[in-house]
Order: structure tokens, then C-alpha cells, then sequence
């Protein structure tokens, strides 16, 4: 059993790249190493800012020997044959051929054992494979050499069981010699097996492991916020950026000056963080604190002191910039910026920003009747102003701030504080894993961003197509979708889409509208698909539930849901699924068979059975009272009662005999299953539901 | 009057190169690739310095005795260092280009030298202007007008990151006693047609160099791939003296600040930039260049038709800064620009076939 060390040691790899670097290095060797035969007990990848490292254990010292065969002619065959086949076979005489009955007759076979090659035969040409392939986002060439990586390389350890593999690319061969960190330890490092290598790179000032340089982080960079009673915020992001920055990470505190900290924290925090790298530090109340952490690559006698120093400066230029805006930027009102709007194109044909703000005030002004506690005045007025802040100077340097700078302003300018939190809010939720507003008019708004983009788009014909959603509408339609339920927003789609393509005048033909319509609901059902499933609900019950027909009101939709998940897991759901099947099963195919469609009305007296008749008045009985639940939305009722039906329908397929001999008894009794399926399908069409 | 303009400059970043220079000998970059780097022990610094202090009346001389610290670069200093150290590496050094360019790539010494088989290692200090950063002389950090020294050499040697850090060494930034990093920078040049992967380098925190692969200049592969370091001067500088103003900066070690030579120039220019610069001629201006360009690419003048270009590509800057353009505007000048770069570059790399010269008879 054999170890492989595998390093890739290169200038700088952009820490965003990395994490997936090193699974793409581990694909494509394990796959390599299966697919010949070699299958490792482990394999394992580690990264860092200039190394690629994979370890696999376990390794047989050769691929297993294989047979290989051939087949000849049929005994008997003409000498020409024979020889042509022996020939290509290698044999010298046909006493070296094997015979085989095949049902065609008797032929030759030639049989020959191929030695599997030694493993580090193969691991060269897997390694080489696998870097001439290497699917970085971006690559680059460099000096004369036609190869790629992400970055120039500069040496190659590839060591089986302490022998060197001398796997070649770009112009360098493997050896057993890497380097340790760029400035504590940059001499030469001779390597025999992993558990050397990673001995030496660690008294080398190198982690090779990421997971180590991160808890090390931030478990530094904690207990240096709680020697001065603060702690780190979570930045799980920002870590493992900074994590792919550094090979020997040395956290620091360093002070943000108190000239800058009356600039909102937000602005504090995405300026350390955007450009500078920095953690933000909170208080014991979750105040930003005048404190920052920073994680340099390097340890120096004075204890970081010029580093830190260093960078303090740097942050003063840095907040300096930001403050001038803060200062400027208070001195309009949101209000006066609107004009400013008419500057900025939306999109070429949906007019500028100034004509989506319009739109939006509008819309949410007429969603805020379905949001419960919210004013139509308050949602135009926040609607409006929701995109001034794109024309201040501190959205302009820093986009990641807009709505969160509106929303100060906006308070500056005495704006309810219900319309300055809808501006900050409007732009939420910005990915899956973000909470959505609660507020009722910032839900409100929210919602007409979000609804005016996809309407507008669709409208033009700009829908999202395979990986291609330039204007993010796959983000803005889950986003809807999310708020819409979790608020439990009563709202009916169709008629905000219709209210919401009338704000763009005269772009949409009225012929075309409901086109438009149609299409946004049938996106919405995707997006919502896709939205589920994520949550683990079975994209069967939502099919089911679906393939009733256009649903725009998305709580009741998930009430259906819901109810119909409860009902098939219960007993009697799960019972009559099965009957349901049955049912289906038999109609269709006696129907094929007949050339005859099963349904309608059944004349009891054909039925010729007591139990048929029998399943025939439970049918329709409960078909009045599911319509009845159906009708008031209660679904769980609704499935309760089609619960009812159990017992009815065993018996009848216990007793009955379907296709009976006489065809007016199998007619009815056929049409009967139909009518089972029927009135199960008021509730949920179960034809679509699996397992 | 103060006046917050509108930021949002484009990263115009464009080079030139200068044919000039063809005079210098194609070797001498490989020679300097075999050579061994700067000797440690005497960092061309150390000979910049005795100068300095000699003249410099309120550095004691007792002081200097110990391996105390060395007095920091003044600007011009720093900038005689660098072309120092660069001549030692092999790189010819050139003079500015005369001509207003946002950055030192835009110098044809960098733009077309970029392309082509040839060897080339050349280092400069460009001038580039930024019309949309002035800030009347009010901002500490934001220049209209600033320095580059600009490296390119190409092929790319076999580790340029140690030749830089060696150079940070010469200017007195010691990487052991600071943190120094290669972060992820790809740069683009809308306006060039050209890009390339690098990073941007940083001390404890602060970008002071920016540092490129160049894989396409004017839309063409470049082969073999040239490596460019764009070192940001008063940055540096202001690191190297621990200034937190740029107009504080030590110019010339005798008591001549930045302020002193370049604080009137960024007031006015900031007010020819946004206020005063005639957009009605600026327009004109970029449709004249651009006819011009044209033309000399029919003559086959490459360089002639590329200083066109870089005299378009500063117009367009200053009519942005005048706030005249629109967005959707935007996109189509930087657009006409690229292609009159792809042009001139495909102009540069054409077999040589000289221009007829219609004078001479």
C-alpha cells in the first residue's frame, strides 16, 4: 500500500478560487486513480495562497493484471481467416487459441494476460492529465509557455512511497523540493511522505490546511476582542477570504479613529470590509466598536506594531473619503436627488429610474391594501424615494450601501420612520439565505421592486434562459415568493402582474397582456418548484397540487400543499393512493383496450353489485363536502373526507369483479373508477404523486 | 469652493509604448533574467542615501552613526532608485510619453511593445492624468495628475514577484518587518481592448503596486506574455516618509514639498476638469482624433495613428468629467476608442512595409 504527495506550488491563487480548486484537484485524481484500477483507502486536498496540496493512502503497488480477449473465426473457417488471426493475435499456431461454443457455432478465442502497470506509471500520466485539464474560471499563460494555470507555476512534488513521480507540465518536473513561507522561510525544503511535508512547511511558517488557518483566526482573533471585552462579528465570508490570503495567519487589533466613528456603522463596516479585509468589532450592546481585526501573513519582531500601524493608516484615507460623502451627501434632501434619477437607465426600453421609482410608489401603494398594517401613503412615498440613494456619492463609491445610505437620509430629512426603513428594506431579501422584511410597508415595496423588474422584463421579452438571468428575475421572483409566505401575504398574483404592466403605459399591447401574465405565473410556479424542493417538500405533492390549474395566490397554494403531504402520509391517504392507482391502472387499461373513454353518469342499477352501489353513494356524498371545504380553503377537511372513501373502495375491490361478463355491469363499474379518480382530483391531481 | 464631483471615473487604464527604444539591445532582457538579483547586502538605497543626508540640514550627523533607520526616500529619490534598480535589471529606461494619458499603460512603450515576439524590458515614470479624481487640492489621497513607474518586461522573467519585493528592498520597505500580500486584481482595459490576471500588492493593508500578466492588448493574444508593474508614486512615497497627506510629501530631500510644486496645478486643472474645459470643442476634438486616426492607420503610420488614439481616449475622460456623457453614451465612446486601439495594434504588428515617402522627389 502506497502513499501519493501531490503539491502544486504557484505564485498567488486568488483566495475565492481556492476551496474549489482543491476539489477539482481531488475529482480529478480520484477519478483518474479508479478508473485504473488504483482506487486510494483516502484522498484528501488542503490549499492555501500558493499551494494545491492532495494526499491519497492506500494505493496498490501496480493496477491488477487484466485478460484480454479476442475473438476468431469459427473452427473450420478458411486459412486465410485463421492466419489473418492469428497474426493480429499474436499466436503462433491455433494449440494456443482456446475454443468456445457460442450459439452461432465454435470459434477461437485468444486469451492474454496483460500485467497491470505500475502505479506510478499511471499516477504520472493521471497527474498530467489532470493539470493539462485543471477547469480554473480563469487562466493565464505566461512567458513563453503554452500551458495555463491559474497563475505561473513554479515546482511540482509528486512523491509515491517516498519515490519522486517525475510528472511534467508547463515546463516543470516533479521533484521532492518545495518552499516554506515567501519571507519567514524561503529556502529550499526537501520532502519525503505527507506527514514530513507537513511537518516541515508548519516549522516553516506555512498551515497547508485551511480549516487550521481559519479556526486559528478566529479563535485569535476572539480572544483578542475579549481581553478588551468586544467580539468579533460573523463573517463567515470574510473568513474564508481572508483564510485564502494567508499561509501563516497572524490576526491583529488595530483602532479605526475617532474622528470617523459619528459615519454610520455601516459605512465603517463596508469600508474595512470591501476593501480593507478588516472584522468589525461590536461592543457588549452590538455596537460597532472603534476596534478592528486584521489578519497579516506575517509575524515581526515588533509584534505586528508597524503593521498594524500601517494599516491604521490606510483606514484613515479610507474613512476619510467615506466621511466627506457622509457630510456631503446630508446636505440634499432624497428628495431633490430624484431629478438626478432621470440619468440613470433602468433598462434602454423600461425607461430610467426616475420612471421605476414612479412605478414602484404606484405599486406599492396598491399592494399595501394586501399588507395588514401598512398605508398606501406611506408605501408611495417610500417607493419613491427608494432609489434616490443611487445618486449620492456614498452609493456611488460603495453600491453594496444602497438602500442602507436612503435610509439614513431619508431619516435625516425627518421621513417617517416607517418609510426610511422600507428604503433600507426594499432590496431584500438579496439571496437565499437572507431574512425578508417584516415591516408592513417595507413589505409593500419590497414587493413592487421586485414585481415591476419581472414585469417590466417580461414584458420586453428578457426572460431568464438557461444559466443565463442577467437582470437576476430567478433572485427577484424567489424573493417574492419568500416574503409573500413567510408574511402569509394574501395576495393575488394575477391582478398585482396586470396593475403592476399597467405602469409601463404603452409598452404592452392590451392583445399582449395576458400573455405576459400567463407566462410570469408559469416562471413563479418554476421558481416556486425550486423554492420548495430546497425545502425538502416533495416536488410530487406540489406537481399534484399544480396540475389543478393556475393557483396565483401562493398561501393557499401551500396550504393545499400541506394538507395533501399530511393526507398521504397518513394510513387512509396512503391506502387510497393505492386504490387510486388500482383504479387508474384498470381504467385505462380497459379503455385502450375497448377504444372507449370511462366517464359520466352511472345508472346505479348496472353497477349490479351492493358494494359498487354502495362506493357510488360515498362518492357522492363527499364530492359536496370536499367542494364545500375546498370552497371555505379548508384542505385538511377537504382530505379528511376524501378519508371517507377508504373503507367504501377496499370493500369494492375486495368484492366486486370489474370487468364483469356482461358489458353493461363492466361499463358502469369501469365508469365508477373513473369517478373515484375524479373526485379525488378536486383536491390535488394524484396521478402525479410518486412512491 | 469645495465640490464633490462625481466619482465614477472609469478604470481607464491604457498603455503606450515607444518605438524610440527600439535602439536598445533585444538581449539585454534575457541577460538580466540569467543575472543574479540585486546582492542583498547593497541595495542601490544605500547609495541614494549618503546624498541625502549630506544635504539635508536636519538630519544630525551623529544620529546616522548606528544601523539606526535610514532616512526615507524623498519623492525624486525614490524615483531615481527605482530607475537604478530596473537599468541593473536589464530594462531600458525611457522617458515619459509626451502626450495626456490616464495611466502608464497607455505609453506605446507598454501598448504595442506588449505584442509582438520580440524581447523588451523597459521601465518609466508616465504622468497620468485622471480628470475625474480632482479634488481641488482638498483631498489628501486624490490627484487628477499623479505619478506611475511603469515596468513592463517581456517574456515574462522566471520569478518577477521576487525581483519586485527586491525592488521594495532598493526603495526601503523591508518585507520582513512588514506584511506584504499578492491579492487578486484582474485587469481589464475597456478602452485598450486589453487584459490580464494579476494582483494588486499590498503593504500592511495598502495597495502600492498593481501587477499583471498581460494575456490580449488590442484584442491579440500576447505572445510571449509580457509582465507589467505599475508602482502607484506618491503612495509609495507617502508610506516611505509616513505622510497621510500627499501634498506633505519631501520632493527633493531640500525642503520642497509636493504642495509646493503640484497644489496650484490640482486646484486649477479640477476646475478645467469639471467647470471650464469646452465641451462643445472636446467633442469635436475626439471626432477630429478619431478621423485622424484613421487616416495615418491607411498610411500605415502605427504610432502617428496611436498617439490619435491616446489624444481620444483623453478627451473622453475629460468630457465624462464635465459630466456630459450619459451612461448608455458611455459605453459606445469607450467602445470607439477600442477600436481605434485594436487598430493601431494590429497596424503595429503588420509586416513592416514602409510608407512611401511622397516628399522625396
Amino acid at each position: 500500500m502506497s502513499e501519493l504527495l501531490l503539491e502544486i506550488f504557484s505564485e498567488e491563487i486568488p483566495a475565492r478560487m481556492q476551496k474549489q480548486a482543491a476539489a477539482d484537484l481531488g475529482r480529478l485524481v480520484g477519478e483518474g486513480l479508479k478508473a485504473g484500477g488504483l482506487a486510494a483507502r483516502s484522498l484528501a486536498t488542503l490549499v492555501g495562497p500558493r499551494r494545491l496540496v492532495l494526499v491519497a493512502d492506500g494505493l496498490p503497488k501496480s493496477q491488477p493484471d487484466t485478460l484480454e480477449e479476442r475473438k476468431g473465426p469459427q473452427v473450420g473457417a478458411p486459412e486465410l481467416a485463421i492466419q489473418g488471426f492469428l497474426k493480429a493475435a499474436g499466436l503462433a499456431s491455433l494449440d494456443q487459441a482456446e475454443r468456445r461454443e457460442l450459439p452461432k457455432g465454435t470459434f477461437y478465442f485468444a486469451v492474454s494476460k496483460k500485467p497491470g502497470r505500475a502505479t506510478a506509471a499511471v499516477v504520472k500520466d493521471i497527474v498530467e492529465a489532470a493539470l493539462g485539464q485543471f477547469p480554473w474560471p480563469k487562466s493565464m499563460r505566461w512567458a513563453h509557455n503554452p500551458a495555463r494555470w491559474v497563475r505561473p507555476l513554479h515546482g511540482i512534488v509528486c512523491i509515491l512511497e517516498g519515490e519522486v513521480v517525475p510528472v511534467t507540465f508547463a515546463g516543470i518536473t516533479a521533484g521532492a523540493i518545495t518552499r516554506g513561507h515567501r519571507f519567514l522561510a524561503p529556502g529550499a525544503i526537501t520532502v519525503k511522505n505527507f506527514a514530513d511535508y507537513q511537518a516541515k512547511l508548519r516549522a516553516a511558517f506555512v498551515l497547508i490546511d485551511p480549516a487550521e488557518r481559519a479556526q486559528l483566526i478566529s479563535s485569535t482573533l476572539a480572544k483578542l476582542a475579549v481581553a478588551e471585552g468586544l467580539r468579533v462579528k460573523d463573517d463567515a465570508g470574510l473568513l474564508a477570504e481572508v483564510t485564502g490570503l494567508v499561509e501563516w495567519p497572524v490576526p491583529l487589533l488595530g483602532t479605526i479613529d475617532a474622528a470617523f466613528m459619528d459615519v454610520p456603522a455601516e459605512v465603517l463596516t463596508s469600508a474595512m470590509r470591501k476593501h480593507q479585509k478588516y472584522f468589525a468589532l461590536t461592543d457588549g450592546d452590538g455596537k460597532l466598536a472603534n476596534r478592528f481585526g486584521v489578519v497579516a501573513n506575517m509575524a515581526t519582531s515588533d509584534r505586528g506594531k508597524a503593521i498594524i500601524a500601517g494599516n491604521e493608516r490606510v483606514l484613515r484615507s479610507r474613512l476619510s473619503d467615506a466621511k466627506f460623502f457622509w457630510v456631503q451627501d446630508k446636505k440634499r434632501t432624497l428628495e431633490s436627488r430624484l431629478p438626478k434619477l432621470e440619468e440613470r437607465v433602468f433598462q434602454a426600453k423600461l425607461g430610467t429610474m426616475r420612471d421605476k421609482a414612479d412605478r414602484i410608489a404606484r405599486l406599492a401603494a396598491y399592494l399595501a391594501a394586501y399588507v395588514p398594517g401598512s398605508n398606501a401613503e406611506e408605501a408611495h412615498r417610500a417607493g419613491l424615494l427608494c432609489k434616490a440613494d443611487l445618486s449620492s456619492d456614498m452609493v456611488g463609491e460603495f453600491p453594496d450601501l444602497q438602500g442602507i445610505m436612503g435610509r439614513y437620509y431619508a431619516l435625516h430629512d425627518y421621513e417617517p420612520t416607517m418609510v426610511a426603513n422600507a428604503i433600507a428594506d426594499h432590496y431584500a431579501p438579496l439571496g437565499p439565505n437572507e431574512s425578508c422584511p417584516k415591516a408592513p410597508v417595507s413589505i409593500a415595496v419590497a414587493c413592487a421592486d421586485k414585481i415591476d423588474s419581472l414585469v417590466g422584463f417580461f414584458a420586453i421579452d428578457e426572460k431568464p434562459t438557461g444559466s443565463k438571468d442577467p437582470y437576476a428575475l430567478r433572485r427577484a421572483a424567489l424573493g417574492l415568493i419568500r416574503i409573500v409566505l413567510e408574511n402569509k401575504l394574501r395576495l393575488a398574483l394575477l391582478p398585482a402582474f396586470g396593475f403592476a404592466l399597467g405602469g409601463y403605459g404603452e409598452l404592452v399591447r392590451d392583445s399582449a397582456r395576458e400573455q405576459v401574465e400567463r407566462e410570469l405565473l408559469e416562471f413563479f410556479a418554476d421558481r416556486l418548484k425550486a423554492h420548495l424542493r430546497d425545502k425538502g417538500v416533495r416536488h410530487d405533492l406540489v406537481a399534484a397540487v399544480f396540475a389543478r390549474g393556475d393557483e396565483d395566490d401562493l398561501v393557499r397554494f401551500m396550504a393545499r400543499v400541506d394538507a395533501l403531504a399530511a393526507f398521504v402520509k397518513s394510513d387512509d391517504g396512503a391506502n387510497l393512493l393505492v386504490a387510486y392507482r388500482r383504479a387508474a391502472n384498470i381504467v385505462r387499461i380497459e379503455e385502450k383496450k375497448d377504444g372507449a373513454v370511462y366517464a359520466g353518469e352511472i345508472a346505479e342499477a348496472d353497477l349490479g353489485a351492493p358494494e359498487a352501489s354502495a362506493l357510488l353513494a360515498a362518492i357522492a356524498a363527499i364530492e359536496t363536502t370536499v367542494d364545500a371545504a375546498l370552497h371555505r380553503e379548508g384542505f385538511a377537511a377537504a382530505m379528511a373526507a376524501l378519508a371517507d372513501l377508504r373503507q367504501p373502495v377496499d370493500r369494492f375491490f375486495d368484492k366486486v369483479k370489474v370487468n364483469a361478463d356482461e358489458p353493461a355491469p363492466r361499463a358502469a363499474r369501469l365508469r365508477l373508477l373513473s369517478r373515484i379518480q375524479a373526485a379525488m382530483d378536486r383536491v390535488a391531481d394524484f396521478s402525479k404523486i410518486e412512491g | 469652493m469645495a465640490r464633490a464631483p462625481k466619482r465614477k471615473t472609469p478604470k481607464n487604464k491604457a498603455k503606450a509604448k515607444v518605438s524610440k527604444a527600439r535602439a536598445a539591445d533585444p538581449r539585454a532582457s534575457k541577460a538580466r533574467a540569467a543575472k543574479p538579483r540585486v546582492s542583498k547586502a547593497k541595495p542601490p538605497a544605500s547609495k541614494a542615501k549618503p546624498r541625502v543626508s549630506k544635504t539635508k540640514p536636519r538630519a544630525p550627523k551623529p544620529a546616522r552613526k548606528a544601523a539606526a533607520k535610514p532616512t526615507p526616500l524623498d519623492f525624486q529619490s525614490l524615483i531615481l532608485t527605482l530607475q537604478k534598480f530596473w537599468a541593473d535589471q536589464g530594462c531600458v529606461i525611457l522617458q515619459p510619453y509626451d502626450m495626456e494619458m490616464g495611466a502608464g499603460t497607455f505609453h506605446p512603450a507598454t501598448t504595442l511593445r506588449a505584442l509582438g515576439k520580440e524581447p523588451w524590458s523597459a521601465a518609466y515614470v508616465q504622468p497620468s492624468r485622471r480628470p475625474g479624481d480632482g479634488r481641488y487640492g482638498e483631498n489628501p489621497n486624490r490627484l487628477q495628475h499623479y505619478y506611475q513607474f511603469q515596468v513592463i518586461i517581456k517574456p515574462s522573467p522566471a520569478d518577477p514577484q521576487a525581483l519586485y519585493l527586491e525592488s521594495l528592498k532598493a526603495i526601503g520597505i523591508d518585507p520582513g518587518a512588514h506584511d506584504i500580500r499578492f491579492v487578486e486584481d484582474d485587469w481589464e482595459s475597456p478602452t485598450l481592448g486589453a487584459w490580464g490576471l494579476g494582483w494588486e500588492v499590498w503593504c500592511d493593508g495598502m495597495e502600492v503596486t498593481q501587477f499583471t500578466y498581460f494575456q490580449q492588448v488590442g484584442g491579440i493574444e500576447c505572445d510571449p506574455v509580457a509582465v507589467e508593474l505599475t508602482y502607484g508614486l506618491e503612495r509609495l512615497a507617502m508610506y516611505v516618509q509616513g505622510r497621510e497627506n500627499v501634498f506633505d510629501l519631501d520632493f527633493n530631500g531640500r525642503g520642497v514639498t509636493y504642495r509646493d510644486i503640484f497644489h496650484r496645478a490640482e486646484v486649477e486643472y479640477s476646475a478645467h476638469n469639471f467647470e471650464y474645459a469646452d465641451t462643445d470643442l472636446l467633442f469635436q476634438r475626439f471626432v477630429a482624433c478619431e478621423r485622424e486616426c484613421n487616416a495615418l492607420l491607411a498610411a500605415r503610420l502605427a504610432q502617428p495613428a496611436y498617439d490619435q488614439c491616446i489624444k481620444a481616449s483623453h478627451t473622453f475622460n475629460l468630457l465624462d468629467a464635465r459630466g456630459v456623457i450619459s451612461v448608455t453614451e458611455r459605453a459606445a465612446y469607450i467602445g470607439r476608442v477600442r477600436a481605434l486601439a485594436k487598430l493601431c495594434c494590429e497596424a503595429w504588428l503588420a509586416p513592416t512595409n514602409p510608407p512611401t515617402n511622397t516628399h522625396a522627389g
